[in-house]
């Protein structure tokens, strides 16, 4: 695998801003044409205009005057290597070489409004608009070297950024004279043809793990900006907590603490060392005090609640007379599937650095959405947004909305008691366990039925979910500190429940079926987390087709296969039993099982296959292998691909197996690793990824496709090891009927 | 209050000033700006922080830079050699075994003490010995490439050195 070398100096050096800049990629980039990228340099915090409008060229690419080519997204890296894989469908339209290629990510003053980085998609949305501006530019560059070669333009060839006519030849880089390119993007430029790529759909290296490697500055939290201070905020023991009182003096006489900021119920320290603020913030945990409203409903008592409570009912999808096709079935089956709440678990917390500076805010963030967080932070502050301005850093993973928006407001929030000074706000871990929007607890309540031959003939799911989805979208009660201050800003929750029903809606070929939403408003702060309701929908969905397929007396994937008559659905499960096996011959204590799902029903199409195998006398059981076959259209990196499959389906392992937020009335009790194990690199399954790489098609989002089937892939290999349906996650061996094994 | 520490990291001795119950995380990376080690759970728990402690991969979160100068300090900042990445670093690189890449550090100290160490581990021994960090991105398939890669890598050399 080659590795671009684009930071090929690993020397030692000094962390200043200036070379922060430049390690992230910010600095590569031509001062003639980005001068915003220079005074951020220089430490001004002035908000510019970005350029173009989303409709030119210059919006999404821009060429200086060394010919380096500059690629401008609104979406943000969070490990999924998106910078890489948006570089080369640049680079590849252009027929410039990797290591001329540089990227803007996620800036409120030089990207574009992309809204979030979320959902699996970027490369459908910003993906596109620049392999369209790429497009758009080699029409106008070619026009452009034609007039110089005297050539039309059909007649010439690119290569390296260079066109060629016959021997004439002239680079981009001359064409261009650092011009920016403002023509409007069409939309009918010609698209390369796939048979001719270079680089779509090759496994190219990520340039930024070069730097992780070498320890360079690379992370929200390696940044060290001069006269930089540090901030911890004190949160509530528990939801909706007040605050009665705060060891003032005690606190302020610590060395190096230089402020108490209290507001309301807003508690933080800030001081010139972290550890010295850590200290002080120790010291005000213990010594506040607080009036605690007891949580409520208990564990115990959460999935009745959530039976009970769910409200707002809406009918997600109806085909033909469910009740009667079911009251007709020759066969019927019912069952109840659950989910607890689930924790994002970034293995670094969160963190931002803000600085209030002339009357302007600068904010670096690891959000998934500068531009709705720099409307959120307005509402707080009551601030224009023109004088906000939001530079995305990468962080460490979020797999959702974690905690990085809310930081970022603690630090917006602070930054404005302490003017001049970037203040970095780092949350500790116990923080980001207890604060961050966990995943939704759901119960699902599946019924179907079977024909005379063994067919479904009705089915029918019923979900009860808290939201999926409270991000900050310029509200501020979305942001923790908001609700705590004096004057308080309120949550508004509810509206879109898309997230809750994603992917309930069966694929396959049902003549009859019905889907029903119950909306419920539950104890815990929930958000998105990486495949929202698809988690549980597909896990209850495809535990219910085994079922069904064990009811029907059938295979559990040539039922699946009956079913299903989408080409592409078929082509991912057969590779996967091609590929990977099913079942031949039975070897006692190992269990195999297989589900399917294409995520949110138009982007990857995903199989998982599950191995586990049961130690019976010890009542345990441990997943050995997860594999998959993925068919995200056509593949920009097949390292990403495969790289979020794998990882998705180790994450999505853990959750299934051993993940729960626990909480009492006090407030929540997973306040760490120990309180919330996950997978440990022991107990990792092997992961092996089969890739359909569909050249000639669309690319479609990838990134999610394996959560859902993978908790159901291991459901069923339990089912078929020791013959126990286990349907509420977490899946723990206790669980289990082992009385058959002695 | 604060004193001065006497530490060897990196090969370099330092004289830091810093309060005697400071842990080395913290002296790292705020008093001698180094990256490598990173702020996960302070509490030992998550090996985000790793670094060698005499050659042993040991989190730093806990133990205080006082304690630590009894041994020589090295980080992941420290394993390049004449800007040349180490076998380790250049495995991962090469496998590219990072999505968000947060605990890299931890797997590439855990690592570099393990083969130094143990050559030829299994995979076994090498799932042993990173079991302490955590990743929450699923990278491990391609972290025990890297590993595997870079042992092979060790022992092609040393063979190939040997008369
Ligand atoms: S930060 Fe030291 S082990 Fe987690
Ligand atoms: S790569 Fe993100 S935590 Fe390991």
């Amino acid at each position: 695998m080659k590795v671009f070398e684009v930071f090929k100096t690993y020397g030692a050096f000094r962390t200043d801003r200036r070379e922060f800049l430049r390690n992230s990629g910010r600095l590569l980039i031509g001062f003639q044409l980005l001068p915003l990228a220079g005074a951020a340099l220089d430490g001004e915090a002035i908000p510019h205009p970005v350029a173009g409008n989303g409709r030119t060229i210059d919006s999404w690419l821009q060429f200086d005057s060394e010919g380096i080519l500059t690629v401008i997204t609104g979406k943000m890296e969070l490990g999924q290597g998106i910078r890489t894989a948006l570089m080369q469908m640049a680079a590849e339209e252009l027929d410039m070489p990797m290591d001329r290629v540089r990227i803007i990510i996620a800036d409120t003053s030089q990207t574009q409004d992309e809204r979030y980085t979320a959902g699996s998609g970027s490369i459908e949305g910003s993906g596109n608009s620049i392999r369209q501006a790429a497009a758009e530019a080699r029409r106008h560059l070619l026009k452009l070297a034609a007039d110089r070669l005297n050539a039309v333009p059909e007649k010439l060839t690119v290569e390296n950024g260079v066109v060629r006519y016959g021997t004439k030849t002239i680079a981009y880089r001359d064409l261009v004279k650092g011009q920016k390119l403002e023509m409007e993007v069409t939309g009918n430029a010609p698209l390369k043809k796939h048979s001719e790529y270079k680089l779509v759909g090759k496994a190219v290296g990520r340039t930024d793990i070069a730097l992780m490697a070498a320890a360079k500055p690379y992370y929200i939290q390696d940044m060290r900006l001069p006269g930089m201070v540090h901030a911890r905020v004190l949160r509530p023991p528990v939801y909706g907590a007040k605050l009665l009182s705060v060891p003032r003096e005690e606190v302020l006489k610590l060395p190096g603490v230089s402020q108490l900021v209290v507001n309301g119920s807003f508690v933080a320290v800030v001081a010139a060392d972290e550890f010295q603020c850590i200290k002080a913030v120790r010291l005000l945990r213990e010594k506040a005090k607080w009036e605690s409203p007891a949580l409520s409903p208990l564990p115990a008592a959460l999935y009745e609640d959530i039976l009970q409570k769910g409200a707002g009912t809406e009918t997600v999808e109806e085909k033909s007379d469910v009740v009667k096709n079911l009251s007709e079935a020759s066969a019927t089956l019912e069952a109840v599937y659950k989910r607890p709440y689930h924790m994002h678990g970034s293995i670094g917390p969160s963190c931002a650095i803000a600085e209030w500076k002339d009357g302007q805010l600068t904010i670096w963030s690891h959000s998934q959405g500068v531009y709705p967080l720099r409307k959120t932070i307005s509402n707080l502050l009551n601030l224009p947004e023109a004088k906000i301005r939001i530079t995305g850093v990468p962080g460490s993973g979020c797999y959702g909305h974690n905690g990085a928006d809310d930081v970022a407001g603690d630090a917006a929030l602070l930054a404005m008691q302490a003017p001049g000074k970037p203040v970095r706000v780092q949350w500790m871990r116990e923080d980001e366990h207890q604060w961050e929007p966990y995943g939704s607890a759901m119960v699902l309540r599946l019924k179907g039925g079977l024909d005379g031959d063994g067919r479904v003939s009705a089915w029918q799911t019923e979900i009860w979910s808290d939201t999926h989805s409270t991000r900050p979208g310029g509200n501020a009660g979305h942001l923790l500190a908001a609700r705590d201050l004096e004057k308080p800003f309120n949550l508004k929750s509810g509206g879109f429940s898309g997230g809750s029903h994603r992917n309930s809606v069966p694929l396959y070929d049902f003549n009859s079926q019905k889907i029903i939403l119950h909306n419920y408003n539950g104890p815990l702060r929930t958000s998105a987390l990486r495949s929202l309701g698809a988690y549980a929908n597909i896990f209850a969905l495809e535990s219910f087709m085994d079922e069904l397929a064990h009811k029907a007396g059938k295979d559990p994937v040539a039922f699946r296969l009956s079913h299903l008559k989408d080409p592409r659905a078929r082509a991912v499960i057969e590779l996967l039993i091609e590929k990977g096996g099913w079942r031949k011959g039975e070897k006692e204590l190992v269990g195999e099982g297989f589900a399917f799902a294409q995520y949110k029903n138009n982007a990857a199409y995903c199989a998982v296959k599950a191995e586990i195998l049961i130690d019976p006398s010890a009542k345990t059981y441990k997943v050995t292998k997860l594999s998959s076959a993925i068919d995200a259209g056509q593949t920009i990196n097949s390292t990403g691909v495969i790289s979020q499959t794998s990882g998705g389906m180790i994450q999505a392992a853990s959750w299934t197996i051993m993940e729960e937020v626990r909480y009492d009335q006090n407030g929540i009790v997973s306040t760490s690793w120990d309180k919330y194990p996950i997978l440990r690199f022991g107990d990792v399954p092997h992961t092996e990824v089969f890739l359909i790489d569909r050249p000639e098609l669309e690319p479609m989002g990838a990134g999610e496709a394996a959560q859902g089937p993978t908790a159901a892939a291991i459901a069923n290999a339990i089912f078929h090891a020791t013959g126990s349906r286990l349907r509420e996650i977490p899946l723990l061996p206790e669980k289990i009927d082992w009385k058959k094994f002695s | 209050m604060a004193e001065i520490i006497d530490i060897k990291v990196n090969g370099e001795r330092h004289r830091v000033e810093a309060e005697a119950d400071m842990p080395l995380l913290y002296l790292l990376r705020n008093k001698l700006e180094l990256n490598g080690p990173k702020y996960g759970c302070g509490m030992e728990q998550c090996g985000s922080c790793m670094v060698l402690l005499n050659g042993k991969a040991m989190p730093s979160c806990v133990i205080p830079g006082s304690a630590a100068a009894v041994y020589e300090v090295v980080t992941l900042d420290g394993l390049a050699r004449d800007g040349k990445l180490s076998v380790v670093q250049k495995a991962f690189v090469d496998e590219q075994s990072a999505q968000c890449g947060y605990c890299m550090n931890g797997m590439i100290m855990s690592a570099t003490a393990l083969l130094a160490e143990n050559p030829k581990p299994s995979d076994a021994e090498i799932r042993q010995a990173l079991n302490r960090v955590l990743c929450r991105c699923g990278t491990h398939t391609r972290i025990i490439n890297a590993v595997k890669k870079a042992a092979t890598e060790m022992n092609g050399a040393k063979s190939a050195g040997k008369p």
